[in-house]
């Protein structure tokens, strides 16, 4: 069990979109939505400082800035849709490997997998392996893009199962999702992103 | 040293348009590139054969000194020409300017002093040809380094974000780029040497004995040559290296890619 920390974020209204604000709790769960390009996975690149902004982001109350970047995104801990790879084989990108075998079992992913070259696996494999190798590095906070885009109903309700677990640990989630139903299923709390007025 | 009569060089004139004619004949689209660098290399290297026999003939270190700078000057934009991407703004030519000068201008000085003295080391007979083989090979290893960079940054994105947003500095989310770009660029080097004497005959030793030089002190030269360009080529390929991709990132390592344009 992890202590329960608080992300705080604010960002201002943009030409896109009104200002927006909400705080994460650990064992939290909130739900982003929103039309296509109305800067969901932006906005999750802004609170992973991946992306310069404007927006005010803190950690229990410490402003992102206060933190050296590497050390931020231990911690805050942003997984993208088709994540990168960048060594030989999938086994090279964990530190401890042992870490990742349970949760690859609980994701049915054979471990003969940990052996190939990333381009060998299935997008649905990499997709899963990258939710792997950021939960074996024990972030307080996850930011996930579509993680179960490329997955089919069945390995969805594993990954979710899993994701659920963590939460559980006090790990908080934010999640940008299209799946009606999975938002229904994983989130405390939803928030939908609109395009502004135009006036 | 056997001299070339225009008659000759003329014969030389219609092989190469010889070898431009298969481009044609062939479709493969390089012989405007070819006949434009055949004129090119004409027009230079006999401006260049004059400029330097005015040179050596005045013997002025401060004219020997303007010369290295135009060269580097040059040297400077070459690098950045022809590259898949370049860095936004002036840091293109900062950048290669910065990796080339520093390089060349130590080895040089090096050379020249360790060969000449300090009283002659500015005798444009010797400083000339010197300092431009060396920043010859300066250019090509920072060139052929920030072309691996810059035109594998954009396919290799998400590999680099992938190791910041996991918690990787910049230095380290770019460290296999940066192997296989400094790599690329001092395999040329290195190619040279290992090659020397037996698959090409040095450039410096085909033209000393060509001039009647005794074929080991030609060696000599050439090994203390050979030794000059493969640290200058280290030195340019690992600093263009290392400042562009302090460039492509900012302190928060972020990839910066808005800082690089085709």
């Amino acid at each position: 069990m992890q202590t329960q920390h608080r992300l705080s974020v604010d960002f201002p209204a943009s030409a896109i979109t009104n200002a927006i604000q909400f705080d994460l709790a650990g064992g939290q769960c909130i739900v982003i939505r929103g039309p296509s390009g109305v800067g969901k996975t932006t906005l999750l690149r802004k609170i992973a400082d991946l992306d310069t902004h404007d927006g005010r982001i803190a950690f229990d109350g410490k402003p992102q800035q206060s933190f050296a970047a590497p050390e931020w995104r231990s911690d805050v801990m942003f997984v993208a849709s088709d994540a990168g790879w960048w060594a030989p084989t999938v086994a090279d990108h964990f530190g401890n490997i042992d870490d990742a075998l349970p949760l690859m079992a609980r994701m049915r992913l054979d471990t003969e997998k940990l052996g190939l070259m990333p381009h060998q696996l299935s997008s649905g494999e990499r997709q899963r392996m990258a939710l792997i190798r950021a939960l074996t590095k024990k972030p307080s906070f996850l930011l996930l893009d579509e993680p179960t885009s490329a997955l089919d109903q069945e390995t969805t309700t594993l990954v979710e199962d899993v994701l659920m677990d963590f939460k559980q640990q006090n790990i908080g989630l934010l999640v940008v999702t299209h799946n009606d139903a999975q938002a229904e299923r994983l989130a405390d709390a939803q928030i939908t992103i609109v395009k502004r007025d135009q006036p | 040293m056997i001299a070339l009569s225009p008659l000759e060089l003329a014969i030389a004139v219609l092989l190469a348009l010889a070898a431009s004619s298969l481009s044609i004949l062939l479709s493969l689209g390089f012989h405007r590139a070819l006949v434009w660098s055949i004129i090119r290399m004409i027009v230079q290297l006999l401006l260049v054969g004059t400029l330097l026999r005015f040179v050596f003939s005045q013997n002025l270190p401060w004219l020997t000194v303007l010369i290295f700078i135009a060269m580097l000057a040059a040297a400077s934009h070459e690098v950045g020409a022809r590259q898949g991407g370049r860095l936004r703004g002036p840091w293109q030519i900062l950048v290669s300017s910065a990796s080339i000068s520093l390089s060349t201008t130590f080895v040089s000085i090096f050379a020249l002093i360790t060969v000449l003295g300090t009283k002659d080391w500015l005798q444009p007979s010797h400083a000339i040809p010197i300092a431009g083989i060396i920043l010859g090979t300066a250019m090509n290893s920072a060139s052929v380094s920030l072309n691996g960079l810059l035109s594998n940054i954009i396919g290799e994105r998400s590999a680099v974000e992938a190791q910041l947003a996991l918690g990787a500095t910049r230095w380290q989310a770019f460290s296999p780029l940066i192997k296989r770009a400094v790599r690329a660029g001092t395999l040329p080097v290195m190619n040279q040497m290992v090659g020397a004497g037996i698959i090409t005959m040095p450039g410096i030793m085909s033209g000393q004995i060509l001039a009647g030089q005794d074929p080991f002190e030609a060696a000599k030269y050439q090994i203390f040559l050979m030794l000059l360009l493969s640290a200058s080529g280290v030195a340019s390929s690992v600093a263009a290296v290392y400042l562009t991709v302090s460039r492509l990132t900012d302190e928060c390592h972020r990839l910066r890619l808005d800082r690089l344009t085709s």
